[in-house]
């Protein structure tokens, strides 16, 4: 074991048992993966993306580019998982990835053999011929060598919640910066929501051992976070990443709310994510450590500074015997004194600069610490890590060591600053890109900034957030800003060591080299974004988090430009990875959309129905019966039974919408094509609406109610967008017309019941009203009461051809009416039929709908020309008079019955003449609907083709090659069953 | 003389450190005329350059970018190819651009990783299934090949499919083996090397500012680098095309419009094709690299800002929950935004003119990707011949004045509907 004897913020009464890689260990509550496999001797954790290199741990935060694992097991498996960032609970089972047969040996480490052919871009310069083995040999080989991990392969089970969330201030990070910051809101009486991806707030401080006001800085963050979470304005959400700046001051945040337990316990999400919207937010996510570039700097065992303070001082965890310090900095060489402190046994600091400043060489001294100045690590030996090579002007020496560990200086976490687009700037002074212009209303403090004592932290956190709140009117709470001693910290910029041996890796987790740099720049993808692309760096998972900026600085050195001009690539959201199953919450399964059940949807699940989809509506689509073999057999008799009797079926799915005002008429007159101002009170008519550009939009019958009361009627797939449609031409249009209007689809259940016995059925139910032909001829609209005293509307209209009314009563009186229909029906023999009969019987009838008004066809093409009034305007008019509206050849609607009686059409099958091949050049149109007729005991078919009502009786090719037909079929008019409509008006 | 890259180049440059590379391109400065100048460094640009010298052997051409090559949509995209339309104005066009998807590697010598994996369109009704099929039909028609699964049919090519528990479940699909994706960047990056191996002038950080026009004619372009005159100006500028057309005073039916797309952490093999919801607006497929590549619909608001906003990140994360509820732990890696030129019924516009010296290539929506290739083709004849090729003839801008609109979704002059 490689724990520390004594401190850390580890709970040391609570060990937790894990395993990795099947191996049992064990570790305790405040460690992360990462620390407590280190703390039992695993220095190999990963294998890398290319080269399968083996690799160590890295970091110790979320930019960790090497320590991938899968996580947990089964349908829970998450691939990928950083084991920087993952808590560590009792029972967790994490395995090694991208690795075969085992991470101890990986047969694709091979490739690091071929490294000299596989430079950068090496792929696009062959498996070129021959061209059909890209898909048959050379793709499938590299599809399976990439990748990571391995996806679950059964659903998650877990569930995940949404949650929005406002405030005055969002402090994002909860270290110096951020703690004051929250602090100094939050008293001066601002909501403040106070977000850290740790699950512990205080950042560089758990990891420092540093004073404020002259006690242990661990002190100051309990008391921050103590009276922080007393403070009723402020809301505290530790394990939660802002993961994203959007538009409006809304940022994407993913708290992990159970992922440290074993389970989720029984009504906890996993995770939650939370859409913040903030009038201010305040950046405050501190810097990581940056590496610098040497040969063989990729073994297991070298780490940043960073990492290596952290697993010591924080989790009393140490990462190897011997560690060597290499930097160009001092906060890396604080970072060697704590860890020595925490009990580290610090075999060297390296440092590149000549001359460190005395005050560090100093304190080196005090501890007893060997400093090499002028130093640069030009080899490293070991499968893990066991000893390093420093050039100085002394010579080389091999240094024993288990860990190397590395700052090129820091790079501010300036992801979020950059989602709107702000370009990061250079500054020289620190070697490092600090925020640019950040999105509307974001602050910046602290070490993400670049500002990187402690001292200023907190005071900088304090006085942002002071003046964020002042601007929102809040008076700032002067808080007095705690006291920090440190020493100023200075950096030389060195990125990269020359002539050092090995391959020398940039990019760890895609193992871009620096040599893969040189090709890029040899072949002239020297922008940052072409080096990215080319080269795959800063593409992995940590999304070049800890090798971007290492990265462009040595293009910079190669073309000789500054680094601040060479740029860097933009940082876009997510700022971490973020769950899909998160961002998705409820929204999957049965539940990805909203259902609407029929107002009779109980009553006819009761009856046996089968339902389909219709849009978001289920609807019954028929009713079978014991004893019938298929659904076909079913329609027929549905069919039959309500050409003969009576039928009954569910029609609320239509769009109703009821307009009123002195100007409804007029408004109507200006959405259909044929006109309704001058429709009678108690008439229905049937109405065609165009879309602006000429196309037929959708149709339906529209009733007059009273005088300036109007409801219209639309297809159930229509119904949102012909309302939109109506509020566009209402408030944007004609403003000046006094309509008013509301959707009431939701509202009424509207039931029809057609048949030669449809009246009888009516009479029975309706409260002493008139409905015979005389009182209630067809088109007639009646009100009045049903089922004694149920307020009713009685549209005769039918969409069958057949006697038919439509009755709308109260949306929670359907099922009461329906079930008294049925009763009322009974001795008539009343048959419930579904979507699929309805559709049998428009089809007969050669009525239009869903499959004819696809958006591509216009009131000409569809028969309903002469319905278009010549004497008023009309949405879409002008523009359905263009040339290619009116061409010859355009396609028109008629029927279609099969030459031989015995054939079945199909829907989605084109026309040609006969004798002709199957081209576009001879493609004359498409079947668009077709069923098969009880009636005439043969299928029939809708379509369209060219110059169709001319060829009435001529035969043509249905030509259906995708299901293998191809069939001679007779063009007829569309009307099957009672073109002349006598059925409708008995 | 640069190298033909093959295997032995990468041999010979693996024994010699790497150091027999020359730059792909060079990276050229303006001369003060071109016979014809391509605004628009993407695929489509390009592609017209490499087209011009190669077919018409028009090799006095510069193309001129903001940026550096590939910087807008060409590196934003999905990277789908296809040619499953349906409406006999696209198809065979999108046909001619699958044919040359399937030459293209060898033509240019550059391994753009065009992978015929397949393009599953799911279908979810009755409905769909006709209208699929009507499209299958087309295609076929076209020369193209389609073939309608059933469910059996789909849960064989796509077993990793939610059949179980959907909300709208998977009834069958239109598939078209021969799609699949290609490596955007190397597309690019291609075409750009065979462009410039012609003779090309490869101009970047050469942005665009004004025109310039003598007697109503367009003559040349002002430019950051200073005027270039140019016999032919082309446009291929996908959403950019109404700022550079603003400064003609022309307005264009196309507007701009943001969509958003994804790429999850890298995994094994999980997708082989591409898979599209039908009852949804979700694509998804696989890079090589391992990352699920996808995304859904555009925000729906007109927009010149390369990103886009939650309400769609959420709903493209709930389709690919509701169609493969296995990826429910596995992380969106990066988003980004592209601009869409998105046009009135949804289908481009490669024409002569509207005004004299001037030609456009616009109105991709965003299906621009996977017709680089016969948009760089037709665009080249079109500005070689002063007039569209069979293939483009029904792009002419004149259509939305003659009523000839190509609305393959039938959704009407909404742009933010197509």
């Amino acid at each position: 074991m490689s724990r520390l004897s004594e401190g850390g913020l580890i709970d040391r009464s609570k060990p937790l048992a894990f395993s990795f890689d099947g191996k049992a260990m064990r570790g305790y509550a405040g460690d992360t993966l990462a620390s407590a496999l280190l703390a039992n001797d695993v220095r190999l954790v990963g294998r890398s993306f290319k080269y399968h290199r083996p690799r160590g741990i890295f970091s110790s935060g979320s930019e960790e580019p090497n320590a991938l694992v899968e996580l947990r097991d089964g349908a829970r498996r998450e691939p990928n998982s950083r084991a920087t960032v993952v808590e560590l609970y009792d029972g967790l089972s994490a395995a090694s990835q991208n690795r075969w047969p085992s991470l101890d040996f990986d047969i694709q480490s091979v490739n690091g053999l071929l490294g000299p052919l596989l430079g950068a871009g090496f792929y696009y310069k062959t498996f070129m011929w021959p061209a059909a083995l890209w898909e048959k040999l050379y793709e499938p080989l590299i599809r399976r060598a990439a990748g990571l991990g391995r996806a679950a392969e059964a659903p998650d089970p877990d569930s995940y919640d949404r949650s929005f969330a406002f405030c005055d201030l969002l402090v994002i990070g909860g270290g110096a910066a951020g703690l004051m910051a929250a602090l100094t809101a939050g008293r001066s009486g601002a909501r403040v929501i106070l977000a850290d991806e740790d699950f512990r707030f205080g950042g560089r401080i758990l990891a420092e051992r540093a004073e404020i006001d002259d006690a242990p800085s661990l002190a100051f963050v309990e008391r921050a976070v103590a009276e922080l979470a007393a403070l009723p304005n402020v809301r505290l959400l530790p394990r939660t990443t802002v993961f994203g700046a959007y538009d409006g001051g809304t940022f994407g945040a993913l708290e992990r709310v159970a992922d440290h337990l074993p389970l989720p316990p029984a009504f906890t999400p996993r995770q939650r994510y939370w859409k913040i919207v903030a009038k201010r937010s305040l950046l405050c996510a501190g810097a990581i450590d940056r590496p610098i570039v040497f040969g063989g700097n990729d073994r297991p065992g070298v780490m940043s500074a960073q990492a290596l303070r952290t697993y010591a001082v924080r989790y009393a965890a140490n990462p190897g015997k011997r560690a060597v310090v290499f930097a160009n900095n001092g906060y890396a060489w604080s970072a060697a004194f704590d860890a020595a402190e925490a009990g580290v046994d610090i075999a060297a600091i390296v440092d590149v600069r000549p001359e460190a400043p005395p005050i560090q060489l100093e304190r080196a001294k005090r501890r007893g610490v060997r400093v090499i100045q002028g130093g640069q690590v030009v080899a490293t030996s070991g499968r893990l890590l066991s000893s390093v090579t420093v050039r100085s002007a002394t010579g080389e020496e091999k240094i024993a060591a288990e860990v190397l560990a590395i700052s090129g200086g820091s790079s501010p976490n300036v992801g979020l600053t950059s989602h709107f687009g702000g370009k990061p700037v250079y500054r020289a002074d620190i070697a490092g890109f600090v925020p640019g212009a950040c999105p509307p209303g974001m602050r910046v403090a602290g070490a993400a900034r670049g500002d990187y004592s402690l001292a200023r932290c907190l005071a900088a956190g304090a006085a942002e957030a002071a003046e964020a709140v002042s601007e929102l009117g809040f008076s700032a709470y002067a808080t007095p800003v705690p006291q920090a001693r440190d020493n100023a910290i200075t950096v030389t910029p060195f990125w990269h060591v020359p002539g050092s041996r090995g391959p020398a890796f940039v990019d760890l987790q895609n193992d871009v080299t620096a040599k893969d740099i040189t090709i890029a720049h040899t072949e002239g993808f020297r922008a940052v974004e072409l080096l990215k692309r080319y080269t795959t760096l800063g593409m992995a998972t940590d999304q070049g988090r800890t090798s971007n900026v290492t990265g462009l600085a040595m293009m910079a050195v190669l073309t000789g430009q500054d680094v601040g001009a060479t740029g860097t690539t933009l940082f876009r959201p997510p700022y971490t990875p973020v769950a899909l199953g998160a961002i998705a919450g409820h929204h999957r399964g049965k539940d990805f959309r909203a259902t609407r059940p029929t107002p009779t949807h109980d009553w006819a699940r009761a009856q046996g129905a089968v339902f389909v989809e219709a849009g978001l509506w289920l609807r019954a689509q028929y009713f079978p019966r014991p004893g019938e073999t298929d659904w076909l057999e079913t329609v027929n008799r549905e069919v039959t039974a309500t050409r003969t009797g009576v039928g009954l079926i569910d029609v609320s799915t239509f769009g109703k919408i009821d307009i009123q005002g002195p100007d409804a008429g007029a408004f109507l007159d200006r959405v259909y094509i044929n006109t309704f101002s001058t429709l009678p009170v108690g008439r229905a008519r049937y109405g065609v609406m165009l879309r602006e550009d000429g196309i037929v939009m959708d149709d339906g019958t529209t009733s007059r109610l009273g005088e300036r009361h109007y409801l219209m009627t639309t297809t159930t797939a229509n119904a949102a967008k012909v309302y939109q449609h109506l509020e566009f031409c209402l408030q944007v249009l004609w403003p000046e017309l006094d309509v008013q209007m509301a959707s009431v689809s939701e509202q009424w259940a509207q039931i029809s019941i057609a048949g030669p016995q449809a009246r009888a059925v009516l009479e029975q139910v309706v409260d002493g009203l008139d409905v015979s032909n005389a009182a209630l001829p067809y088109m007639g609209v009646a009100q009045g009461t049903v089922l004694s005293g149920v307020a009713a509307r009685i549209f005769r209209v039918s969409f069958s051809g057949e006697l038919g009314y439509e009755i709308a009563v109260p949306a929670r009186q359907g099922r009461r009416l329906a079930e008294a229909l049925m009763a009322a029906g009974a001795p008539f023999g009343i048959t419930p039929y579904g979507t699929e009969a309805l559709g049998v019987m428009r089809i007969e009838k050669g009525h239009v709908s869903g499959n004819e008004l696809n958006g591509q066809t216009s009131a000409r093409d569809l028969g309903l020309g002469r319905m278009a009034s010549t004497k008023k305007d009309y949405v879409g008019r002008v523009l359905s008079q263009r040339p290619a509206f009116l061409e010859e050849g355009r396609v028109s609607f008629v029927g279609f019955k099969p030459v031989n009686p015995g054939d079945r059409l199909r829907a989605g099958a084109h026309f040609l003449p006969h004798g002709r091949s199957g081209t576009t050049a001879n493609d004359e149109g498409y079947m668009t609907s077709v069923a098969f007729s009880p009636l005439l005991g043969h299928w029939i078919g809708l379509g369209l083709i060219a110059r169709g009502t001319e060829r009435i009786g001529e035969s043509v090719r249905a030509y259906d090659p995708v299901r293998g037909g191809d069939i001679p079929v007779e063009i007829c008019h569309p009307a099957f069953v009672d073109p002349e409509g006598e059925r409708l008006r008995v | 003389m640069r190298s033909r890259y093959s295997v032995f180049s990468l041999l010979a440059n693996a024994l010699t450190g790497q150091k027999g590379w020359t730059p792909a391109w060079r990276d050229a400065a303006p001369k003060p005329a071109y016979d014809v100048i391509v605004v628009g460094g993407g695929g489509h640009g390009l592609a017209t350059a490499y087209y011009l010298a190669k077919e018409h052997g028009i090799r006095n051409v510069a193309v001129l970018e903001k940026g550096h090559i590939g910087s807008g949509n060409a590196g934003r995209n999905t990277t789908i190819i296809r040619s499953n339309y349906l409406l006999p104005g696209n198809e065979p066009f999108y046909e001619w651009s699958m044919k040359l998807w399937e030459g293209l590697e060898q033509d240019v010598n550059y391994n753009s990783m065009v992978s015929q994996r397949g393009v599953l369109n799911l279908y979810h009704s009755d409905a769909q299934r006709d209208a699929y099929a009507r499209r299958g039909n087309s295609m076929r028609m076209a020369g193209a090949d389609s073939e309608l699964l059933d469910e059996a049919g789909v849960r064989a090519y796509a077993p990793f499919l939610n059949f179980d528990d959907a909300r709208f479940p998977i009834k069958g699909g239109l598939l078209q083996r021969r799609g699949g994706t290609a490596r955007h960047d190397a597309v690019v990056w291609g075409y750009a090397r065979a462009a410039d191996k012609l003779g090309v002038d490869i101009v970047q950080n050469c942005e665009v500012t004004g025109f310039i026009r003598e007697n109503g004619v367009v003559v040349g372009v002002e430019t950051t680098r200073g005027p270039i005159r140019a016999g032919k100006v082309g446009l291929a500028v996908a959403g950019s095309t109404s700022r550079l057309t603003r400064l003609l005073d022309l307005r264009l039916p196309i507007e701009s419009h943001v969509l958003t797309a994804f790429v999850s952490e890298g995994l094994k093999p999980l997708v082989p094709g591409v898979v599209t919801f039908g009852a949804g607006h979700f694509y998804v497929s696989q890079s090589d690299k391992g990352g699920l590549v996808f995304g859904g619909d555009i925000d729906g608001y007109n927009s010149y800002a390369q990103r886009g906003n939650l309400p769609v990140v959420e709903d493209v994360c709930e389709a690919g929950m509701a169609l493969m509820p296995q990826i429910g732990r596995l992380r969106v890696l990066r988003s980004w935004g592209g601009i869409m030129d998105m046009s009135m019924d949804g289908s481009p516009i490669i024409d002569v003119g509207p005004l004299p010296g001037l030609y456009l290539n616009c109105g991709w929506n965003y299906g621009g990707f996977k017709a680089t290739p016969a948009s760089g083709w037709c665009f080249a004849w079109t500005l070689a011949k002063d007039a569209p090729h069979a293939l483009n003839a029904a792009y002419r801008l004149d259509r939305f004045r003659t009523g000839h609109m190509i609305d393959e979704k039938g959704v009407g002059a909404q742009p933010n509907l197509h």
